[in-house]
């Protein structure tokens, strides 16, 4: 009996470990080959190492120039997607009202829609209104699938608070809003901050619904889908892995400073854990 | 006084809280999808442009020209989410019950490669499996390719490249179920008597099964209407109905198809999830979601 539990044991841990491998597999390889010394515009051989592409990362234009369009986007729709998402959430969670649980599944309904029929009927709209796609079209289509991710994901946090901390600011004289500052923020802020930083990766790695809404602007995913046909470049694994450490360092952030306030608070509380932060418990 | 008027305060206020949010998903996201259904029974074409015809031979076109895109959406879709299935529910497993300190580490290993680009990833398998590389080699040598064989530009390749793309969205639910399992009852079935199998078998699994379901199904959904990997993995063969919307929305300029078709893809996904609402409540998928 005991053989056959660490037996099974055993043949979990290799699965585990070769499923985690498998994971990493396509990583190892985008951050090998950002070191590839490769002749010509073709990057898919191995053709010994360098520091080469690391020292000039930005050495193309159209490459820097899409990498600075993303990372404003992704930006300004977080901090829209995350103002009006946490806000949602809050509704959703603290008060009864009528269509409530209608309103829960239509937040959902964006996150269970394809994203090229989601980018389809934005153009459409787009199209139909003589808009004129680009950098504002984008935003808004970028801050439209967020927020439904942060809702989903302050949500989770906000449904594990306890909810008698603000009723006792409330009755100790504390308006709506002090409450909201002091009290229900500080407390909901790790799951804030997992949705903002989930919704910013989003945004940064959208390829479907912004190749439909750009126009004539240049984002990363869309200058790397452009590449695809002549060869990506390996700046474009320079950056990538750069923006693999950025989100490595904030993760590890995020776990840092609610180590520190679980410390503080040996009541928070531990609920699942949510895509972007898994470590909260 | 007083209280009144807070009473009122807090009856408006879900609305003030919910309104900018719903207004931006209601115009941005709901007004296109009806917009898209006005579009869909346009006809016309892309020269002279379309008006509005109640032109129900749209959705009927669409289908007997894309069936076979969609079939294979449905069959590539399936096929990834039960791998997916194959391989999260060991490791899911692994993490909630065995994993003790290293658990959040190992969640965490979960989902960082999902945060390198998408595009970026998949090129990475393009290259992984090219002719010739090291992958393929292998694979002759032992006589699972053979010698002339691919695996780029093959049904494997994007299957396989939707497998690896979607895999967090199977593990992560599955995870959160298998946590929740109480392990006390587990200890009360092998106190019982029951193998480890049986009380596997008949205490954990249906217990975790909300989370299998919730697992496919947000595999599954995006799975079935993408088309990056089965455009940079595979070859116009291998074209599922993402590709086809695409082309026709951006290329052709065929918006009333697209829009026939993206509703179709719609209905397929809306039908897979009133299914699971009947069984499970919504309540769970998006509790899953939140994963």
């Amino acid at each position: 009996m005991r053989r056959a539990d660490r037996l099974r044991m055993w043949g979990l841990g290799v699965w585990s470990t070769a499923a985690l491998l498998y994971l990493f597999i396509p990583i190892f390889i985008v951050v090998l080959f950002s070191f590839n010394n490769n002749k010509g515009r073709f990057n898919f051989t191995w053709q010994g190492f360098t520091w080469r592409h690391w020292q000039h990362p930005f050495s193309n234009p159209d490459l820097a120039l899409a990498l600075k369009n993303s990372l404003v986007i992704a930006g300004i729709s977080t901090l829209i997607a995350t103002t009006l998402g946490t806000f949602m959430a809050l509704a959703l969670v603290r008060y009864g009202f009528r269509g409530r649980a209608t309103t829960d599944l239509f937040v959902f309904l964006p996150l269970a829609t394809p994203e090229v029929v989601l980018g389809a009927a934005l153009l459409a709209l787009f199209l139909t209104l003589n808009v004129n796609t680009g950098f504002v079209t984008i935003v808004i289509a970028h801050v439209m699938f967020n927020i439904s991710y942060v809702v989903v994901t302050v949500k989770a946090r906000l449904e594990g608070m306890d909810q008698h901390i603000e009723e006792a600011a409330m009755d100790l004289g504390a308006g709506v809003w002090t409450t909201f500052w002091r009290v229900t923020l500080p407390v909901i802020a790790p799951g804030v901050a997992s949705a903002a930083l989930l919704a910013a990766a989003l945004s940064v790695d959208d390829y479907v619904i912004t190749s439909f809404n750009a126009g004539q602007t240049l984002t990363f995913p869309l200058f790397i889908f452009g590449a695809t046909r002549q060869g990506v470049p390996p700046e474009v694994n320079v950056l990538a892995t750069g923006l693999l450490f950025v989100v490595l360092i904030l993760l590890a952030l995020n776990v840092v400073v609610q180590k520190a306030r679980g410390r503080r608070d040996a009541a928070a509380s531990a609920i699942p854990a949510t895509v972007a932060a898994p470590a909260n418990a | 006084m007083l209280r009144l008027s807070l009473r009122r305060r807090r009856k408006l206020l879900p609305y003030l809280f919910l309104g900018p949010g719903l207004v931006w998903l209601v115009v941005f996201f709901l007004v296109p999808l009806l917009n898209q259904s006005y579009v869909s029974l346009e006809s016309g074409n892309a020269d002279t442009g379309y008006a509005f015809a109640w032109n129900w031979s749209t959705y009927s076109d669409a289908v007997s020209s894309y069936h076979t895109q969609f079939t294979r959406s449905l069959l590539y879709a399936g096929a990834a989410t039960v791998i997916d299935l194959i391989i999260a529910f060991p490791l899911a497993y692994f993490i909630a019950f065995k994993a003790g300190r290293f658990r959040n580490f190992m969640l965490l290993l979960i989902v960082l490669p999902f945060f390198t680009s998408y595009l970026v990833r998949t090129v990475s398998w393009q290259l992984i499996l090219a002719d010739n590389g090291w992958v393929v080699n292998r694979l002759r040598d032992v006589g699972l390719v053979s010698s002339n064989g691919r695996l780029l530009a093959t049904s494997t390749a994007v299957i396989a490249g939707i497998a690896y793309n979607f895999l967090p969205f199977m593990a992560l639910p599955l995870y959160v179920s298998l946590e929740k399992v109480d392990r006390r009852l587990i200890e009360a079935a092998t106190d019982l008597y029951a193998s480890r199998a049986t009380a596997f078998r008949k205490v954990t699994l249906p217990l975790a099964l909300p989370g299998v379901f919730a697992g496919s199904l947000l595999t599954f959904i995006p799975a079935v209407g993408d088309f990056i990997n089965a455009l940079l993995l595979g070859t116009p063969n291998q074209y599922m109905i993402g590709n086809v919307i695409q082309s026709k929305f951006l290329n052709i300029l065929d918006y009333p198809s697209a829009a026939a078709l993206s509703f179709m893809l719609m209905g397929v996904i809306l039908i897979g999830i009133a299914i699971y609402a009947r069984l499970l409540g919504t309540r769970s998928l998006t509790e899953a979601a939140a994963a």
